[in-house]
């Protein structure tokens, strides 16, 4: 065939499908907007779920993503940040070479072999019971990989001349790495720990025999974690709004599952959009405050 | 390229005090030796220059003076402070690295103001005292010729400097911890020319108070503000003597077709 | 001078300092190495219990296509045969790559090659979203639009793998145009200039040139968008119909190994042959996950030791 032809004909088949990637986008993204958006409703958000009856909110099933993230945050965090550094500063040749292997093996895990995994040991052998802090460690298990890879990256880009720097001065590397190294490193930590957190979000196949698939009524008054009807009680089962949509479109039996799983899906996108646009710019913004000449 | 005898050396001797002394330094990184022999003493309160072309190993040499190759390197030798040999296991690095500071190439100032860059070290160190920190910025501004032209900002980031100026507060960040000696690593090497006559007229004035040994590839550099010079070559220290002596009269033909600008 | 000589000779602050920022950090590290040896133990010990307690043949499980551990067959043995799922598995997977392939290379080179500015902006943008859009929200949409069009056009249920297919393409496109695009800008740039410069079109040169030398990068990717369709549960559990019998065409309803696990496990008694049996299947995702691990790992190594041999 002529090599202009081709060239010609080759652009346009790459036009087309690139064409195609975009109205998909278009179109999930306007579907779940368009659909959902009119359901979503102060009532909505502020009751809570019906098992049989039309009319029910999303108040707890809310709730608990946010809570679910926040302790999963807070369990996997100071380790990532631990393995992190280590992989950053510490580490070298073979053993950490192995150590990253590990880490790429955890985060190719499918999450529901994660979730079971954590139902085998946590729910079942340990008699937690379907819970919120075994869904925590569950998405631990799912989130370690990322942030790890993300703290590490994140020192790795601090230029080497910053340690120097420090331990020129007679710091320890420790020092230098918590007061040098660790501020400038906070703007990627942030971008990363916010993207990640957009993924915890929408996390569900890790939950189902986890955090479980009920969310029984709490009391938001109650601040006394220890209380077992306390909405902080960690010990509790906690559906979340990827589990509830899940479980409507599976064994609902509300009448209007279509309705209640188009303006959670829509409240989920959003969400996971807020969480994406804050992290940019947010990133952003530490960058420049970290790095600025103003005060 | 010309080959040099690396048996032909001269290494003068002086009588007057040394801060630090390196006897037979060689450095390996993993099975490559960089550094073959290094035996040097260093006069206090004097200016030595290490000159050389890249890749002579002056600034691997001089990273050995602090121990800042303890991670990357294997340095085998005697380095005598105080009487003691500090290329040792039993040496607290931290401790030294107190007493023996370092100035690099590129100016590496912290990514916070100009005032926390030189009290963050002095903290960790435990000086809590506000005044006496106060005093200590000041006197290390001063020493380093920054104090006129930061003191009303000391709070800015240090990142707005120029160039020149970052580079002088990180002379002023290594003298505030009060060393014995100060090692500079082609310190306006990544300078313009003003800049640079800032950095070495500074440089001129704090040989009062510490003794200063600084790597060189600028040989006009090395014979306008040292006292004493060495010759590096291939990972080999070929010639030292007085500035004067070397550049007047070199005994080593590696030395002589450098200076003279016959080399490679 | 004899407080420095003494100072120099004893472990300060900073020495205690180091080695707690250190013990840290290994505990840290230690720790999630021993979360995934952990994993990995329970479930291969999980896993093997069908074979090593219950006797089931492995040859059997494998290759037998009656999926049904409470009954048994005319021998007396339990009915486990585990094709279905396996087929099933590896149809949606494949079959999503070889969907979601042209498109994400389309992708790429028009983020690469076409519009590498604006363009590749849009783009980024697109795949960022796409990646961000949870799994059962892909599963909702399926069950809501895909599922019914199929229905539509070819009758029967809907439910099958051709949706589970073309759920998980758009799932999977992201995954393989983002690191395609990564492949693709290794691409040294002169080799593209000179093979312009020698008045080869921009297809021939994006062919020739680009293609060829990314292939290991483009494969690394494809493998990696292969690895996420075939652990994704919800997403295709909610479209395939879960029915864990051989599928007769793309439009039957059937089961993924995932999708089993999914609906069954909360059915079964921990400990008996049913749940045993659904912990096999757990193993064979986590061997494939390994699998698709060490293939990405010879790729890279093979990439590796080409560039070296080229560079000389």
């Amino acid at each position: 065939m002529n090599p202009r032809i081709a060239n010609k004909i080759a652009h346009g088949v790459i036009y087309t499908l690139v064409a195609i990637v975009i109205i998909i986008l278009i179109f999930l993204i306007s579907y779940i907007l368009v659909n959902g958006l009119p359901y979503v409703t102060p009532h909505f958000l502020s009751a809570p779920s019906q098992v049989m009856n039309a009319g029910g909110g999303i108040r707890d099933q809310l709730f608990n993503s946010i809570y679910l993230l926040i302790l999963t945050l807070i369990i996997s965090f100071p380790i990532a940040l631990g393995a992190g550094i280590y992989l950053s500063e510490y580490g070298s040749g073979k053993i950490s070479g192995l150590i990253r292997t590990t880490i790429e093996v955890l985060s190719s895990l499918p999450s529901i072999i994660v979730g079971l995994f954590v139902y085998l040991l946590f729910v079942i052998r340990f008699h937690i019971g379907f819970s919120i802090l075994s869904g925590a460690v569950a998405l631990t298990f799912f989130n370690l990989p990322i942030l790890t890879r993300n703290i590490e990256d994140s020192f790795q880009s601090v230029p080497n001349l910053q340690r120097e720097a420090g331990i020129s001065l007679g710091l320890s590397h420790w020092k230098t790495i918590t007061g040098v190294i660790f501020p400038e490193a906070i703007p990627g930590i942030i971008t990363g720990i916010i993207l990640s957190s957009g993924r915890v979000f929408g996390e569900a196949a890790a939950l189902i025999y986890t955090s479980g698939q009920s969310a029984p009524v709490v009391n938001y008054a109650d601040w006394n974690p220890f209380d077992a009807a306390s909405f902080l009680n960690p010990m509790r089962p906690a559906e979340t709004l990827a589990v509830h949509i899940w479980k409507l479109n599976t064994e609902g039996l509300v009448p209007d599952a279509k309705q209640i799983s188009s303006g959670s899906s829509a409240i989920l996108i959003l969400v996971i959009l807020i969480f994406n646009i804050s992290a940019h710019f947010l990133g952003n913004y530490l960058y420049r405050h970290i790095t600025s000449s103003s005060k | 390229m010309k080959k040099y005898d690396l048996n032909d050396t001269y290494i003068a001797s002086f009588d007057n005090e040394k801060a630090i002394t390196t006897k037979n330094i060689q450095v390996f990184y993993g099975k490559d030796q960089a550094f073959f022999n290094g035996s040097l003493a260093f006069p206090r309160y004097k200016i030595t220059a290490l000159i050389g072309a890249s890749g002579s190993g002056k600034s691997t040499f001089l990273r050995c003076l602090n121990r800042m190759n303890d991670d990357v390197a294997t340095v085998k030798g005697d380095i005598m402070y105080r009487g003691l040999n500090i290329n040792s296991k039993k040496i607290n690095v931290y401790e030294l690295r107190k007493h023996i500071g370092m100035v690099f190439q590129r100016p590496n100032p912290f990514a916070k103001s100009i005032n926390n860059n030189i009290t963050f070290s002095l903290k960790a160190h435990g000086m809590k005292n506000k005044k006496q920190l106060r005093q200590r910025v000041e006197k290390s501004l001063k020493d380093a010729a920054l104090w006129d032209e930061v003191h009303g900002e000391l709070n800015q980031s240090a990142l707005a400097l120029s160039g020149g100026q970052k580079q002088r507060l990180c002379i002023a960040r290594a003298i505030a911890m009060q060393p014995d000696i100060l090692l500079l690593d082609e310190p306006a090497s990544a300078l313009d020319p003003v800049s640079t006559a800032e950095v070495e007229s500074t440089l001129k004035e704090l040989k009062k108070k510490y003794t200063i040994i600084i790597v060189t590839h600028n040989m006009q550099q090395a014979s306008r503000i040292s006292d004493y010079t060495a010759f590096f070559y291939m990972g080999h220290v070929l010639e030292y003597n007085t500035t004067k002596n070397l550049f007047t009269n070199p005994h080593v033909k590696a030395t002589e077709d450098y200076i003279s600008g016959n080399f490679g | 001078m004899d407080d420095i000589k003494r100072k120099l000779l004893k472990p300060s602050k900073e020495t205690h300092q180091e080695s707690i920022g250190r013990t840290i950090c290994y505990i840290c590290t230690t720790l999630i190495v021993l979360m995934v040896i952990l994993i990995l133990y329970f479930i291969i010990a999980r896993g093997l219990a069908t074979f090593t307690v219950n006797h089931v043949n492995l040859w059997d499980f494998l290759s037998k296509s009656n999926w049904a551990p409470t009954q048994v067959d005319a021998h007396g043995k339990p009915e486990i045969g585990a094709l279905p799922m396996i087929v099933t598995s590896f149809s949606v997977t494949i079959l999503a790559a070889l969907v979601a392939t042209p498109f994400a290379i389309a992708a790429a080179i028009f983020m690469v090659v076409l519009a590498p500015k604006r363009g590749k902006k849009i783009l980024q943008t697109v795949v960022e979203l796409l990646v961000g859009i949870p799994s059962v929200v892909y599963g909702f949409i399926g069950l809501m639009v895909v599922v019914p069009i199929i229905r539509h056009i070819w009758g029967g249920t809907g439910f099958g793998i051709l949706s589970g297919t073309l759920v998980l393409f758009v799932m999977i496109l992201p995954t393989i145009t983002s690191l395609t695009v990564d492949s693709l800008e290794a691409v040294p740039r002169y080799l593209l200039d000179a093979s312009l410069s020698l008045g080869a079109t921009s297809w021939q040169t994006i062919y020739k040139v680009m293609l060829r030398s990314a292939t290991p990068g483009i494969l690394t990717a494809i493998i990696f968008g292969m690895a996420r369709a075939f652990g994704e549960a919800l997403a295709v559990q909610m479209v395939i119909g879960n029915a864990a019998i051989m599928p007769k065409n793309l439009l039957t309803p059937s089961a993924t190994l995932t999708s089993q696990l999914t609906t069954e496990i909360g059915n079964t008694i921990s400990g008996t042959l049913p749940n045993n049996a659904l912990w096999s299947l757990g193993l064979i995702l986590l061997l494939m996950s390994l699998v698709f691990n060490i293939a990405v790992k010879l790729i890279g190594k093979k990439g590796m030791i080409n560039n070296e041999s080229k560079n000389r």
